[in-house]
């Protein structure tokens, strides 16, 4: 385990006991949320250079952002890996970063970065959702829901699809005017900290239904954690429920893509943190603790950001390069046995 | 009573279930043999619903297997595929309550509970309940997710080749077990075997595939001969009575 908690002065009669107890799934969430908390508190009440109004008001905007980000992403991460039985791919794989870049880039190109930065910020992300729930969920039915019904193809397809369209991307970003490229090259970077009030609101609205959505299927998320034929022997309607999960996946990840950009190696380290911090296997604590270990890099990474290294660099930076290095781990790991 | 009715199934235009018309369920253990590829897991997959026929009727009691609800015929027929790969860590009772899902949806009741236990003392597996999967032995996994398909309930369990990788105890071992549920429990099992001697010894009837088509369904004593078995898998086999019991000789 990553983070055990035990405390070791405990007698050595009862301290298996103690760690019995300290390692329930519901004790470690808790921990976890302490931790959260206390690192919340600390971003948002520490270091206050002027009025402490209106750092809050900044900050919790900030914090509003990690959280919907945490959500959407560690909830999308671990439901598309029980959905996909792999622990290594993300949503990200189907291309939503590609996409993502894709759609900016073409903006950019066609009309000049004087009306990309014109361009209304609500049309944008309403464009940028719209276009990428279309197209995964397309994606999806085209080669899941119909006769094929083969989940990799799909992902090989998506990965095809995503270098596609990192091509495509690459080739228009060398066509344009160097001024266009630094204005697009810098709205490309996954930025947390200063989010539109109006759309930190909608994404939160989209990311509460796709949970809302999500919570009545948790159980039926544990037994597919057995795989299709074992779920379908006992009574679950796989095709049906993992159309629904996989729309779930995409309107989380699109909403939270266009809000603050792609992150590609977020989800796979938050899942993967919490399939062993969780103690369980179940949705029910698989799920929250994805969620807060999310909440735990994106605050303390800002905070180290902010208070240690003095603005020293962008947050999803720091996250894609720990990222990767973690899956590299985690293939290397894999391969090892 | 599970009836097939025509059932066809075709791959890129060759039928590997070819108009097979047959009833599963009158007796305790049946055994579906043949060689490979005659479309013994393909008829596994068509009536534990994985597959969609071309063509063709299933039903289980009465129940239209295309039409009825999933979860309702989870309740009467259980479902052991071959290979049983588990990505996330679960322990033995973990997985013998999954079986309880089609009746409680996962909340498991006090009834749900009973048969959980029943499933695992009947099985002997007390002692691993808190093991996880991937700490077992072949023989241990083999039992463990059987005891989940017994925990399920059912009157009907298919079981595809549950002597896949298994040494000599364990396959002696776990065709005790499948004799057992029918004897004891009611249960009426239809299970793919490769080896017919096992099919032989523990089995009341024996059903033979060939080419997507039934070629021989008959009790175990009737398909126990060189002529029929030759016909079968298009290879010479030397039956010997030893002990009063047919055995199949084909080791060369």
């Amino acid at each position: 385990m990553l983070t055990d908690p035990v405390p070791q002065t405990a007698p050595a009669r009862t301290s298996a006991h103690v760690r019995e107890r300290w390692a329930q799934p519901p004790v470690r969430l808790a921990v976890l949320a302490a931790v959260v908390l206390a690192l919340a508190v600390v971003y948002l009440f520490t270091d206050v250079p002027g009025s402490l109004l209106f750092a809050l008001e900044i900050r919790s905007l900030a914090v509003g952002a990690m959280a919907v980000v945490a959500v959407a992403v560690g909830v999308s991460t671990v439901v598309f890996h029980t959905i996909t039985q792999n622990r290594i791919l993300t949503p990200s794989i189907m291309g939503f970063d590609a996409f993502y870049r894709l759609i900016s880039t073409v903006i950019v190109f066609l009309s000049g970065s004087a009306s990309f930065l014109a361009f209304d910020a609500l049309t944008l992300w309403l464009v940028q959702v719209v276009v990428m729930v279309a197209f995964s969920v397309l994606l999806f039915t085209w080669l899941f829901g119909g006769k094929r019904r083969s989940l990799h193809l799909m992902l090989l397809v998506g990965i095809v699809l995503g270098t596609f369209f990192r091509a495509v991307t690459e080739w228009m970003q060398r066509m344009l005017d160097p001024l266009d490229f630094q204005v697009l090259s810098d709205s490309l970077f996954a930025s947390l900290t200063r989010p539109d009030e109006l759309l930190l609101g909608l994404t939160a609205g989209l990311v509460a239904l796709g949970c809302a959505a999500v919570v009545p299927l948790l159980r039926t998320l544990d037994v597919l954690t057995l795989g299709a034929p074992a779920a379908v022997g006992l009574g679950v309607e796989h095709r049906r429920v993992v159309m629904v999960l996989f729309t779930i996946v995409s309107v989380m990840v699109a909403a939270s893509t266009a809000l603050v950009g792609p992150i590609l190696f977020f989800g796979l380290i938050v899942a993967n943190l919490a399939y062993s911090y969780a103690g369980s296997f179940r949705h029910v604590w698989t799920l929250p603790t994805a969620v807060l270990l999310g909440m735990v890099c994106l605050l303390g990474g800002q905070l180290v950001l902010d208070r240690a290294l003095d603005f020293g660099g962008t947050l999803s930076v720091v996250i894609e390069f720990a990222g990767g290095l973690f899956f590299l781990y985690l293939v290397l790991r894999k391969g090892a046995r | 009573m599970i009836t097939l009715e025509g059932v066809t199934k075709r791959y890129g235009g060759q039928a590997v279930v070819d108009d097979v018309s047959i009833t599963f369920g009158s007796e305790g253990v049946t055994s579906l043999i043949g060689p490979n590829g005659a479309g013994k897991s393909t008829l596994f997959g068509l009536v534990g619903r994985l597959i969609t026929p071309d063509a063709g009727r299933l039903a289980v009691d009465g129940m239209d297997v295309a039409t009825t609800p999933s979860a309702q015929l989870a309740t009467v027929l259980a479902v052991l595929r071959q290979d049983n790969q588990v990505a996330a860590r679960l322990t033995v009772q973990d997985l013998v309550e999954f079986g309880r899902f089609p009746h409680s949806r996962g909340r498991l009741t006090v009834v749900d509970r009973e048969h959980v236990e029943r499933a695992i003392s009947y099985l002997d597996l007390g002692p691993f309940r808190q093991r996880f999967l991937d700490e077992l032995s072949g023989g241990q996994r083999q039992r463990a997710f059987i005891a989940m398909v017994l925990a399920q309930d059912t009157k009907y369990v298919l079981l595809d080749e549950p002597l896949n990788n298994l040494d000599l105890r364990h396959m002696t071992e776990i065709m005790r077990l499948v004799r057992q549920m029918a004897d004891d429990l009611g249960k009426r099992v239809v299970t793919v075997l490769h080896d017919i001697n096992f099919a032989a010894t523990w089995s009341d009837r024996i059903v033979a595939m060939r080419d997507g088509a039934v070629v021989a369904d008959a009790a175990a004593r009737d398909i126990m001969r060189p002529e029929v078995l030759a016909a079968v898998y298009d290879t010479s086999v030397d039956v010997r009575e030893i002990d009063g019991r047919p055995v199949a000789l084909y080791y060369g």
